[in-house]
């Protein structure tokens, strides 16, 4: 009996021990990455290509789920909103609710289930397969090589898509308010215009989309990086990385929230 | 295929940068705000600013002429002390007076100026005094804003 305790006592410990010890292997890992991504500047080719494989192949999907996203906010919005009489206001609360969240979170929850697996995938694989071996072998550096580029492209990346899907998403609730219901197109924009604020709204959505491009692209190299070299540990990876990186940008979106909107 | 690529990402580009562009300037109102180097701060006094926030409007006859600043509570008077930053071309006599209006049913509040008839115009930095209010009483017209709380000390 008091073995059985104290087993799993040492094995909450261990687990413990275990999260903490991963935890500053990653941090020691992206570190590792920020100190040697000189290479992804020096040859902006290498950066370019990671930038197509992750955010312009990526861009159909934005695309499309931004334009639903703007259609159901405008529908539900103006649904809730003529009850009270001021349907106008569905521009409002379309802009809005893109801006500040809906646009950095959906873009990178979808930016992680789309370039972030295929990133961990990719680099488990090349790591199962040796090739990040043979590069350490060629005096060749594979975090310089390989994780930075990759790095640097999904950073860049995830920003640019985020203001897409947000612009797209409001031209989809354009379509559904004015063109399909027939609210006011003038009170449609200038109730938007004078309830976004540059500064307050725009640019800290903005500030989200970069963290949540650090955090996923981060996370997703790392896994990969950190994937056991066998069929089992790169799947295994591929799903902690769309796990892990959706958890941390819902945890990261509330803390920014908190820090960026406190209704002063 | 190394130049189609280039060529896509610098479409990706451009479109990210269009959608940044169109956020700011047909989403939100950055064309609307002015720097900070065209504007003037000018502060006020109020016993009670209800619901007014940090960068709410500043109009004067319906116009948006400047924004709220900074709200700060002035412990010598206990009053709430209002700073405006008033776009630079837009000029108020020394007599004008302030009031915390509110706008529709459940609207945000906003500062109201009404311009009095002094020739001196206020400066940056000034702090519209209370003698200045006592001068103006309430409100006068039924159609107007209901003021939530008239600037300065004396009412009525």
């Amino acid at each position: 009996m008091s073995e059985r305790v104290l087993n799993s006592l040492r094995g909450i410990g261990q687990a413990v021990v275990n999260g903490i010890w991963r935890l500053g292997y990653a941090s020691g890992f992206f570190l590792m990455i920020l100190m040697r991504s000189g290479v992804s500047f020096r040859r902006p080719p290498l950066t370019i290509k990671e930038i197509y494989t992750a955010g312009v192949l990526s861009l159909i999907i934005i695309v499309v789920s931004g334009l639903f996203v703007g259609m159901v906010l405008a529908l539900q919005g103006y649904e809730t909103l003529q009850k009270y009489g001021s349907s106008e206001a569905v521009g409002t609360l379309v802009a809005l609710s893109l801006v500040r969240e809906l646009g950095p979170v959906v873009a990178a929850l979808l930016f992680a289930s789309r370039a972030g697996s295929a990133m961990t995938a990719e680099i488990g694989l090349m790591k199962a397969t040796e090739q990040i071996s043979a590069m350490e072998m060629m005096a060749v550096d594979p975090i310089a090589r390989v994780i930075g580029p990759r790095f640097w492209g999904g950073v860049i990346s995830m920003p640019l898509l985020a203001a897409i899907f947000s612009a797209v998403g409001v031209f989809g609730g354009y379509l559904i308010a004015v063109v399909l219901i027939g609210v006011d197109a003038g009170a449609f924009w200038s109730q938007m215009q004078s309830a976004v604020d540059f500064e307050k709204d725009i640019v800290n959505g903005f500030i989200k989309s970069v963290v949540f491009g650090v955090a996923v692209t981060a996370i997703a190299l790392f896994e990969g990086y950190d994937a056991p070299p066998t069929a089992e540990g790169v799947s295994g990876a591929t799903t902690r990385t769309v796990v892990t990186s959706s958890l941390a940008i819902l945890g990261l979106d509330f803390v920014l929230t908190a820090f960026m909107f406190r209704g002063v | 295929m190394e130049r189609t690529i280039h060529l896509w990402v610098g479409i990706f580009v451009c479109a990210g940068l269009v959608a940044v562009f169109i956020l700011a300037l047909k989403v939100g109102n950055a064309s609307a705000t002015f720097s900070q180097g065209d504007a003037y701060t000018v502060k006020a006094d109020f016993d009670n600013i209800g619901g007014l926030k940090v960068r709410a409007p500043v109009k004067s006859a319906g116009v948006v002429v400047g924004r709220v600043d900074s709200i700060d509570f002035e412990t010598k008077r206990y009053v709430a002390r209002v700073g405006m930053k008033i776009d630079k071309r837009y000029q108020f006599p020394k007599d004008t007076s302030v009031s915390i209006l509110t706008a529709g049913l459940l609207g945000e509040q906003y500062v109201g100026l009404e311009a009095g008839g002094d020739s001196a115009m206020m400066k940056d930095g000034d702090v519209v005094s209370r003698e200045a209010h006592a001068i103006r009483g309430g409100p006068g017209e039924a159609d107007r804003p209901v003021p939530l709380q008239q600037g300065g000390g004396r009412r009525g």
